[in-house]
């Protein structure tokens, strides 16, 4: 007790020191956080107006409902997910980083209502708005992410439930506008999307790096119940983004496409929290052409994967040093 | 003189460890390229790189600088006989962007792109494309 006021003491407020750093992870995913801020106004939505014309009225609807969806894990994720991180950040670094995860969250959940108000009429997106509120397996989805970030809960079970978020639910979503991309519909919103991919990948692989230092501190015991915990959540979320995804593509006959997307999402989720694939590769094969739509300009001949080519060794061309100065 | 009795792997891997991951379930010698510049292993005979990236949505700085320092070596140079990119798909066209630099740089083949840790189809192909590379330089090397 202080005797003067009579109040507990506090820990010192600290300034936040980036020249002292505890983890340089911090500081690498910080800059690239940075590097890649972008807004929506950057992508020339207008271009699609054309395109969005030739999608049949069901087709609408379901885009629509699809990106309503990711809107509303956006918006937990903003206002929900990345806060709760921060009181179990262990650096004040990483609590930093984490305001920059959570303000970008917004970014995409903002860029959202801008392709609905350049391609949408008012009635059709407070129809789909509606629509968030009432699917009940997006609600489960939702509901089952909340449960998670409840304060007072594991800070290792929140970061499993925030990777799975990012790296896992979002996919059911995502895989429409690479589709669409992949017949050459809707190729502006594709780029607009691929952008938030790209945030969220470097998302899920940090709060999943966060969950690796935590997790290797404790005893086998504590690591395997966690563990069970991690599978049993993935369990539960994949059978309801299996109805979800049901609900939305069956109509349009893409839903065993839509499922094979998932299952490889679901290995990388869990590969971010340093643990290994769920889904045997015979399930995991995703379609070649929503593979070129996500990463687009990086085909490459490889030796091992291509069938006859033989191994040539190069010219010996020296590399000069300076060459290495990225 | 040129061994050719087999071909080592060396890796880059940060603490969030995929590589290292994939590289352990290889079942091939393998040595480790440390964060900070130590006496590393040197590379005796022909050997593999396998590097992940870290490009910037640019693709600036896609190999890691204790790879840059690692290959800075001419002698290391000489002996990469080829290259293994690894990434995500989620960062686009920069995708395993540090495999296709090394492999022009070094004028060495790209041999193989993976993802993150690597599923078991990837680690099955690697290991079978390191097998064919040993037989195919010990046929070439008289």
């Amino acid at each position: 007790m202080n005797e003067m006021t009579g109040l507990k003491p506090v820990t010192i407020p600290r300034a936040i020191n980036w020249n002292r750093l505890d983890d340089e992870k911090d500081l690498e995913v910080w800059n690239r956080l940075t590097v890649n801020f972008w807004l929506p106004e950057k992508v020339p939505l207008s271009n699609d107006i054309q395109s969005w014309a030739t999608l049949t009225e069901r087709e609408k609807e379901l885009t629509i409902r699809v990106f309503t969806g990711l809107t509303l894990l956006d918006t937990i994720q903003n206002s929900v997910g990345a806060p709760a991180l921060m009181p179990d950040a262990i650096t004040p670094h990483e609590e930093a980083v984490l305001t920059n995860i959570a303000f970008m969250e917004a970014v995409h959940a903002r860029s959202y209502s801008s392709i609905f108000s350049t391609l949408c009429s008012t009635k059709e997106i407070d129809e789909a708005f509606r629509w968030s509120e009432e699917n009940p397996h997006l609600q489960a989805k939702a509901r089952a992410i909340l449960e998670t970030y409840a304060p007072g809960n594991d800070p290792l079970k929140r970061k499993i439930a925030s990777v799975f978020l990012e790296s896992f639910l979002f996919y059911s979503g995502f895989y429409l506008p690479m589709y669409w991309s992949s017949r050459a519909k809707l190729t502006n919103t594709a780029d607009l999307i691929r952008l938030i991919i790209r945030d969220e990948a470097v998302h899920g692989y940090y709060i999943g790096y966060k969950f690796q230092r935590g997790y290797e501190k404790l005893d086998e015991t504590a690591q395997q119940e966690l563990k069970d915990y991690a599978f049993g959540l993935m369990f539960e979320l994949y059978g309801i983004e299996n109805q979800y995804t049901e609900e939305l593509y069956d109509e349009i006959g893409l839903t065993e496409d839509v499922k094979v997307f998932l299952h490889y999402n679901a290995n990388k989720a869990l590969q971010n929290l340093g643990f290994e694939a769920l889904f045997p590769p015979e399930v995991s094969e995703v379609n070649p052409a929503i593979l070129a739509a996500l990463s687009p300009d990086s085909e490459n001949h490889d030796f091992f994967s291509g069938s006859g080519s033989s191994y040539v060794i190069g010219k010996a061309v020296a590399t000069e040093d300076e060459d290495w100065d990225f | 003189m040129v061994r050719t009795d087999g071909v080592e792997v060396f890796f880059f891997s940060s603490r969030s460890g995929n590589t290292a991951r994939f590289v352990d379930r290889l079942d091939h010698p393998a040595h480790r390229i440390p964060d900070v510049e130590t006496p590393t292993d040197k590379p005796q005979g022909p050997f593999v790189l396998i590097c992940p990236t870290y490009a910037d949505g640019e693709g600036r700085g896609a190999v890691p600088k204790p790879v840059i320092r690692f290959l800075n070596n001419p002698e290391t140079r000489e002996k990469l006989v080829g290259v293994i990119g690894s990434g995500n798909r989620n960062f686009g066209a920069t995708y395993a962007l540090a495999g296709r630099i090394i492999s022009q740089k070094c004028n060495v083949p790209l041999l193989y792109s993976f993802e993150l840790a690597g599923t078991e189809t990837d680690v099955i192909r690697t290991r079978d494309g390191l097998r064919r590379l040993e037989t195919e330089l010990c046929s070439t090397v008289t």
